[in-house]
């Protein structure tokens, strides 16, 4: 692992807070910059504890490739579960799947567990104790081998390439 | 014309949305029912949001762009709620439609699939 300075613990949360602080103000005069400056420098610090890991991004395109899937997977997503809400009901089939997990960072697996949630007809419901299965349901699967093969190529391979060393 | 898009975009928010509640009236039971707000009702969000950033942009001077905001919090924190309430209903063993998984990934450690 690389070493990272004291004074400046993650150098990417901190560009990413000044953003979103200027996005909040909806403003981008110079004190508000300063001041998301300052504050995506001292929030950092504040909660080292919660980021015990560095946040490595070894792949920066492969991540916009990856959320500009997301989005268009969620809103395939909003459609297949209107039609399915729409539908009768008593003709789901739910299932629950046990998803083995090759991932090991805390983020990589956060975010896999949001993309999961937010993606067709699943919703992520427990990671075991050790961390390396992800109990997702499905809300009607009549494949549940197909839905962890897809999941697994789709959504955690990305994942991978982007925060971990492979 | 910007009218048109706009209703148009309210609609479809409007309509999602609904879909989204409509679910937890449908659906049978309480892991099913987590679908409906997680997901319909995060493109109907969206869409009401996307035209509220384009009226306010149009509207006043300079562009808005707390709406964008908004939809990245809500697409971070509905995964995590649902997450927790399907964690907190298998604690519970609630009435569930699919097969509930071995009670306790605990005690299943060693012989799981």
């Amino acid at each position: 692992m690389t070493t990272r300075p004291r004074f400046l613990p993650h150098p990417i949360l901190s560009p990413l807070l000044t953003g979103l602080w200027l996005l909040l103000t909806n403003s981008v005069s110079p004190g508000q910059i300063l001041l998301g400056l300052l504050l995506g420098w001292v929030i950092p610090l504040l909660t080292l504890r919660f980021w015990p890991e560095a946040i490595t991004i070894r792949r920066p395109f492969t991540l916009i490739r990856y959320i500009g899937l997301l989005l268009y997977d969620i809103i395939i997503a909003n459609f297949t579960v209107a039609r399915l809400i729409l539908g009768n009901p008593d003709r789901l089939k739910p299932v629950f799947i046990e998803l083995p997990l090759d991932l090991t960072s805390s983020l990589a697996i956060g975010l896999l567990t949001n993309s999961i949630t937010l993606t067709p007809g699943t919703v992520s419901a427990r990671l075991s104790e050790d961390g390396r299965y992800l109990l997702v349901h499905a809300l009607n699967e009549n494949d549940p081998d197909n839905l962890i093969a897809t999941i697994k190529d789709r959504y955690e391979r990305p994942l991978r390439e982007i925060f971990e060393q492979c | 014309m910007l009218e048109y898009l706009l209703s148009f975009l309210i609609l479809t928010g409007a309509a999602f949305t609904f879909i989204g509640s409509l679910g937890l009236l449908r659906l049978k039971d309480f892991y099913m029912r987590l679908h409906g707000p997680t997901k319909a009702t995060t493109l109907g969000v969206g869409s009401l949001l996307i035209a509220s950033a384009i009226f306010f942009s149009s509207r006043d001077t300079g562009i808005s762009l707390h709406e964008v905001l908004i939809t990245l919090f809500l697409f971070i924190t509905a995964p995590v709620s649902a997450h927790l309430l399907a964690k907190a209903a298998l604690h519970l063993d609630l009435h569930s439609r699919a097969k509930t998984p071995v009670k306790s990934t605990q005690q299943e450690k060693g012989n799981r699939l």
